[in-house]
């Protein structure tokens, strides 16, 4: 029987997210799908340099603690799961699903979206957008992931499966897809792909558009953050979407809650571009329907790109970093002259070195910074270089300040990051071709 | 009057590779057209130079009366490789709220 609305929650809005939110949606959101958006620009590069140590892994770290939770809710409840877990690997991710589930001896077929990984696709001279550079020479290439749009996802669910995993795809598609498939919408109709992609905009980043990372106890106070509800869309057949959470939850949805989410990574709202249409965020319509409930319509476009974003990774070194603290008279002046003394052995060592001090100007610089005598200041050292001892310098040099550098600094901490940088390229979409892989949980059928 | 940004609007920062988006949203829709008339890209470019150094363009989107910002080369080498202490730049929405600006009332 053909649906007259669609009800998608989404229960992680990236790969650290809380676990329980989504395990309410489904318990509780009376859901059609729910969509869990775990990968970030760099989450796949990492990932991928995991699957080149271990090819069973590479999906996402905490794959394992959500399935286990979700499946016999999803299960019961007859939901199906969309979710990008599958990362740098969404094949091993699709097996590892599978895994689990004959452990809860739950029956059950998983789709494995993949083909995103176009590695062998790209040549080193290709320019990377942001700078017109050959990405050659940024540094050691490690991966490259184009995004996926609806196309890749679609015939996944038009199978029987009740979970697809998928790599690298357009986080909005994640949403749009169960709607075309749903309403069998007509995909060249640009404005109602726009109105989708609006939607998958605004659910994608999960509790950001219920109150989280919006609230200011002063100027948008958000109740009962500690239980912060993620957010469900019901969509119509025409497009038009509620967008509401599980009574009880904490958070709140309201036009502003909804117009900072909208507008959120957008480089240009009057042009969006995805996989699956150029969206127009301009003339979106917020109504507040209810309490915590807004009406969301409007979103329009233009036809697809003949492009797809590839998401190319490389190594860009290592990130040395050391901090101490100094408070009380005149802990100011004791910190900086700390960071002047590390400056002056050991700056010159490298290309990217910076100080920073904490409580003053750490984020925003000194131009704005109002404490001009804090009770406490933090000392931060950075640098970054191709050389991983002389990354661990920064620290051991910031560490060494105890007994060498200015009186009653405390509680020094030294770090050592290996960098992953991202770079994007375009790619004729005609030349990546997505591929679906169905896996079974009943052990006499085959894998196909 | 004279206000802070951060007493009438609110924003949140997003980042793109080496491009910070910064938006600014009026708590009440009256305050847009105050808004609109004096934060303008070039200001927002001189009042964060040390933080944005390419170009800075800005959408205004009356409709939802909002300001949308997009600033190039605003966070260092990019967010995957900058060594600043916030490599996405995401607490700078609320350095830009420090802008005051000019209004007839607070509402």
């Amino acid at each position: 029987m053909k649906k007259e609305v669609v009800r998608i929650g989404c229960g992680a809005g990236f790969s650290g997210d809380r676990l329980e939110p989504a395990i309410l949606l489904a318990e509780e959101g009376n859901l059609d799908y729910l969509v869990l958006e775990c990968l970030a620009e760099r989450t796949v590069s990492l990932a991928q340099k995991r699957k080149k140590k271990d090819p069973n892994l590479g999906y996402d770290p905490l794959l394992e603690r959500r399935i286990e939770g979700l499946l016999p809710i999803l299960a019961q409840k007859n939901i199906r799961l969309i979710t990008n877990m599958g990362a740098a690997n969404p094949l091993a991710g699709g097996k590892k699903i599978l895994e689990i589930a004959r452990l809860q001896g739950i029956n059950i077929s998983v789709a494995v979206v993949h083909g995103d990984d176009v590695f062998e696709l790209i040549s080193q001279d290709e320019k990377a957008l942001e700078s017109g550079r050959p990405i050659s020479t940024y540094g050691n290439l490690i991966s490259a992931n184009a995004y996926l749009g609806i196309d890749a996802i679609l015939p996944a669910l038009q199978t029987n499966a009740s979970i697809i995993i998928t790599g690298r795809v357009a986080d909005p598609s994640l949403f749009l897809a169960p709607l075309v498939h749903e309403f069998e919408w007509n995909t060249e109709d640009s404005d109602l792909m726009g109105q989708g992609t609006v939607i998958g905009h605004l659910m994608e980043c999960a509790g950001q558009i219920t109150g989280g990372y919006f609230a200011d106890p002063v100027t948008k106070p958000v109740p009962d953050m500690d239980k912060l509800g993620h957010p469900i869309v019901e969509v119509s057949r025409t497009g038009s979407a509620k967008i509401t959470k599980v009574k009880g939850t904490g958070g709140i949805i309201s036009k502003q809650t909804a117009k900072e989410q909208l507008l959120y990574e957008v480089i240009n709202p009057n042009g969006y571009f995805t996989p699956d249409v150029v969206a127009d965020f301009s003339k979106v319509r917020i109504l507040e329907s209810d309490k915590n409930e807004i009406t969301v319509n409007g979103g329009t476009g233009q036809k697809a790109p003949d492009t797809l974003k590839v998401s190319v990774g490389y190594e860009a070194g290592f990130l040395g970093e050391g901090e101490i603290s100094y408070a009380g008279s005149h802990a100011k002046e004791r910190a900086f002259s700390a960071g002047e003394i590390i400056e002056k052995r050991i700056k010159s060592l490298f290309d990217e070195f910076r100080v920073d001090y904490i409580g003053m100007s750490s984020l925003h610089g000194l131009a704005l910074s109002q404490s001009s005598n804090p009770y406490e200041v933090r000392l931060r050292v950075a640098g970054k270089t191709f050389d991983q001892s002389k990354a661990a310098l920064i620290g051991e040099e910031v560490e060494a300040l105890y007994t060498n550098g200015p009186a009653g600094g405390g509680g020094a901490r030294k770090n050592i990051t290996e960098l992953v940088g991202v770079v994007s390229i375009l790619m004729d979409r005609k030349k990546i071709k997505p591929l679906l892989t169905l896996l079974n949980s009943n052990p006499t059928s085959h894998e196909g | 009057m004279k206000v802070k940004l951060s007493k009438i609007a609110h924003g949140r920062a997003g980042d793109k590779g080496n491009t910070l988006l910064l938006s600014v949203i009026p708590f009440e829709e009256e305050h847009f057209s105050a808004i609109e008339d004096q934060v303008t890209a070039k200001k927002v470019k001189e009042f964060l130079s040390h933080q944005l150094k390419g170009e800075v363009k800005r959408f205004s989107l009356p409709e939802l009366k909002a300001l949308q910002f997009t600033c190039e080369e605003a966070l260092g080498t990019g967010v995957t490789t900058s060594i600043a202490m916030d490599a996405h730049g995401k607490s700078l929405s609320y350095a830009l709220l420090e802008m005051e600006i000019e209004i007839k009332s607070l509402a």
